[in-house]
């Protein structure tokens, strides 16, 4: 059965937001867990944070970050169009009962992920200061979605093109040094930004989720492909996670092995698919 | 007699093959397989059936190609058999069937795999059965299209079920599928055989997670099933447990074959999977998917590929005819030795192996000799690709959701002889319920089970 996107939008030159027709996993989701979506026959199984749900609509949300050839395929649809399969829910939630004051921060699209995190905690009563940070002032995403998700919005960006430069690390620290303490801080974006916001957290002793995203083929724990060593422990991001206490992660490790495929992905960029060809939207 | 000799199927030569996933071996010829089926004695006791999980009829249906009665062949085979085009591949006959062929106490068994094989191929798709009839109105899920859960659906169809198979994956077939190379099964006769059970009445929804989609217990109440089979096979591989097991160049066979199979990713970059292969491959383990891995590795490219076995040869669970086509195609065995760790480089890509020699001490509860490590006889075996296949578990995801269903230390569910579940209405079988074995094993199951769940179902409607 084909999943139907009913809505489609551009968000910045890489990011696109998509609603999808599927009541199975709209039913059960909860923020935190992920899906598996192939495109088509060629495609690959890529996995998706989803974003949103509604489940009297049996409508899902994603975000896709064009960047590799099956994720290029995927932002060439539009609404209307359809996905041969998604699968999920996958992954398990994330725990997010009983804080009082957390800090939810997202790096680039991780902050699409962030988003139903912030939203929770701040349906569960948590007063939520969200950090997010990006390349500069036009790759800025979910702003009006999570200043209404948070008590307090920090957007942040590498050039200083929105009138306040700096890392998220740099606005965190800024929050720590003025006495502000957190019972949880939440950070999801790339592994660097993840590992940098834990080696402060962890100093100053603040509790820190982060949502790992390696590569991994079913989503179900069959190929081993997304180990990530936690606490000296191997775990499977899919279904062990795909949140960790970032202060256990071996971080070193998990940069390097996101890195495994990476001359495999160039190679599939250059090679124009004949089937894109054929179809006129490749 | 020139054709009481048992009959060589033709193959592609091992110089040849090495170099493509085409299927290795390529079928009788209609004179082949008559003559062959000649030599069958047609033994009033049929010892040959006591070898079968599902209980062909095997005598009868190699008189049937004898006469030249290819469609009797096939009627007679399905009629137990739901998958024979992939039996007649990938079971271990000489352990099964032709392991009792009398033919083979004074010289060789009558080649029955290969005949099952033949009268399967011969089945033109077009002369399909209509839909089983009679329905009784009753729902049963299958959980997982692997061997175990397609047998029991086709049983339970045929007897009148409403049947539903849920598969995770985007294919349906389970290991048929990812597990098991092109070159040795290929996946349009899986999926031919998929179509047959499709035209039999049976729905496969694919893209379902039992257990994360829906739950055994939601089956059984909002779905509205009345019993539930559990096929879901060992998917979970096991990893060595030494240094170095994290670098870039170690996977499972399980991610490895999945690539490869399930995502093509040897046709890369016409298919968008990639699959990492060097040109120093290693592969650990000794059964039928360390063989596949290994051969797969081959056709990838790589310029030597290492089967690394802690126990000897004779002691190899693979089955015998894919030890012989991996050594005819190069795959160079190492025998009797273990890794201690990996190594790699400051990049995090793995350079090479260590490892340590093994002698054979006492059986172990595998009645198998136990693989003892000799002091000091570690030495370094520079690889760029390391592939685990040393076992699978069942996935716990079934496990972790579903109440009242009792699994074992090693993950396993618990079932009874017939695969009833420690939960009502609740069947399992396969190697969800014995940890890894084969495909005929868990058909057998899947067939036992489906007769059980009838049973059941037409007790509980008798006295309930």
């Amino acid at each position: 059965m084909p999943y139907r996107i009913t809505e489609k939008r551009d968000l910045n030159p890489q990011v696109y937001f998509m609603k999808i027709e599927a009541p199975l996993i709209a039913r059960k989701v909860e923020p935190g867990q992920f899906v598996i979506v192939r495109l088509d026959e060629y495609a690959e199984r890529v996995p998706f944070t989803v974003a949103d749900f509604d489940r009297e609509a049996g409508v899902i949300t994603i975000f896709v970050q064009a960047v590799g050839n099956s994720t290029r395929a995927l932002a060439q649809l539009n609404a209307g169009d359809e996905i041969s399969d998604i699968a999920g829910p996958l992954g398990m939630p994330t725990a997010l009962e009983g804080y009082k004051k957390a800090a939810v921060i997202g790096g680039g699209l991780g902050t699409a992920i962030a988003w139903p995190q912030a939203r929770k905690l701040k349906a569960l009563g948590t007063e939520v200061t969200a950090i997010t940070g990006f390349r500069d002032k036009s790759y800025i995403i979910l702003e009006e979605e999570m200043r209404a998700a948070s008590d307090r919005l920090i957007i942040t960006t590498d050039d200083g093109s929105n009138g306040l430069q700096g890392f998220v690390t740099d606005r965190l620290r800024e929050l720590l040094e003025a006495g502000e303490t957190f019972d949880l801080v939440i950070a999801i974006g790339p592994l660097v930004m993840m590992r940098a916001v834990c080696a402060l957290t962890e100093r100053c002793g603040l509790p820190t989720i982060v949502s790992m995203n390696p590569i991994m083929i079913d989503g179900t724990g069959m190929c081993g492909g997304c180990r990530v060593s936690v606490g000296g422990q191997t775990k499977f991001a899919c279904v062990d996670g795909p949140d960790f206490d970032g202060h256990a992660i071996d971080w070193d490790g998990a940069i390097k092995r996101q890195q495994m495929y990476r001359d495999y992905e160039r190679r599939a960029c250059e090679h124009c698919r004949m089937k894109g060809k054929e179809d006129g939207n490749g | 007699m020139a054709d009481l000799e048992r009959q060589t199927m033709p193959e592609q030569a091992p110089e040849i093959r090495r170099h493509n996933f085409s299927e290795v071996a390529l079928g009788y010829t209609p004179a082949q397989a008559e003559a062959e089926a000649r030599r069958c004695l047609n033994c009033k006791n049929a010892p040959c059936m006591q070898g079968c999980p599902v209980s062909v009829r095997i005598p009868a249906f190699i008189a049937c190609i004898a006469r030249g009665d290819y469609a009797a062949a096939y009627e007679t085979v399905t009629a137990t058999n739901a998958l024979p085009a992939v039996c007649g591949r990938v079971c271990p006959q000489e352990r099964q069937c032709e392991a009792r062929c009398v033919r083979g106490i004074k010289g060789k068994s009558v080649a029955i795999g290969a005949l099952e094989r033949f009268a399967a191929d011969q089945h033109a798709e077009e002369e399909t059965a209509a839909p089983a009839g009679n329905k009784n109105g009753k729902k049963i899920a299958v959980v997982g299209s692997g061997p175990s859960g397609l047998t029991a659906a086709g049983d339970l169809v045929r007897l009148g079920y409403d049947v539903t198979v849920y598969e995770a994956f985007h294919t349906a077939g389970g290991v048929l599928m990812y597990g098991i190379p092109e070159f040795r099964l290929p996946k349009a006769i899986v999926q031919k055989e998929i179509r047959r059970l499709r035209a039999l009445g049976v729905h496969i929804e694919t893209n379902v997670i039992v257990g994360k989609t829906l739950t055994v217990d939601e089956l059984l109440t909002e779905m509205g099933c009345d019993a539930v089979y559990i096929g879901t096979g060992a998917g979970l591989p096991s990893f060595l447990g030494v240094e170095g097991e994290d670098l870039k160049g170690v996977c499972s066979a399980n991610e490895f074959l999945t690539r490869i199979n399930l995502m093509k990713a040897y046709r890369f970059p016409e298919y968008d999977t990639p699959v990492y292969c060097g040109k120093n491959v290693a592969v650990f383990g000794g059964g039928n998917v360390a063989m596949d891995a290994a051969r797969s590795a081959l056709r990838l490219g790589a310029e030597h590929v290492y089967i690394l076995y802690r126990r000897g040869r004779e002691e190899l669970p693979a089955r015998a005819e894919e030890v012989v086509h991996a050594e005819q195609e190069g795959v160079e065995f190492r025998f009797l030795c273990a890794p201690t760790r990996f190594l790699g480089d400051e990049n995090g890509w793995l350079t090479g192996v260590e490892l340590q020699d093994m002698i054979l001490g006492e059986p172990d509860g595998s009645g198998r000799r136990r693989p003892v490590s000799v002091e000091g006889s570690e030495h370094v075996l520079p690889i760029d690709t390391a592939i685990v296949a040393i076992g699978q578990s069942p996935n716990p995801l079934i496990r972790k959701t579903t109440e009242g269903l009792e699994t074992n230390r090693r993950g396993c569910i618990v079932a009874d002889e017939l695969g009833a579940t420690t939960k009502p209405f609740v069947y399992a079988g396969g190697d969800a319920v014995t940890g890894a074995a084969t495909v005929i094993l868990a058909m057998g199951a899947g067939k036992t089970a489906a007769g059980a769940i009838h049973t059941a179902l037409t007790e509980a409607e008798t006295h309930g």
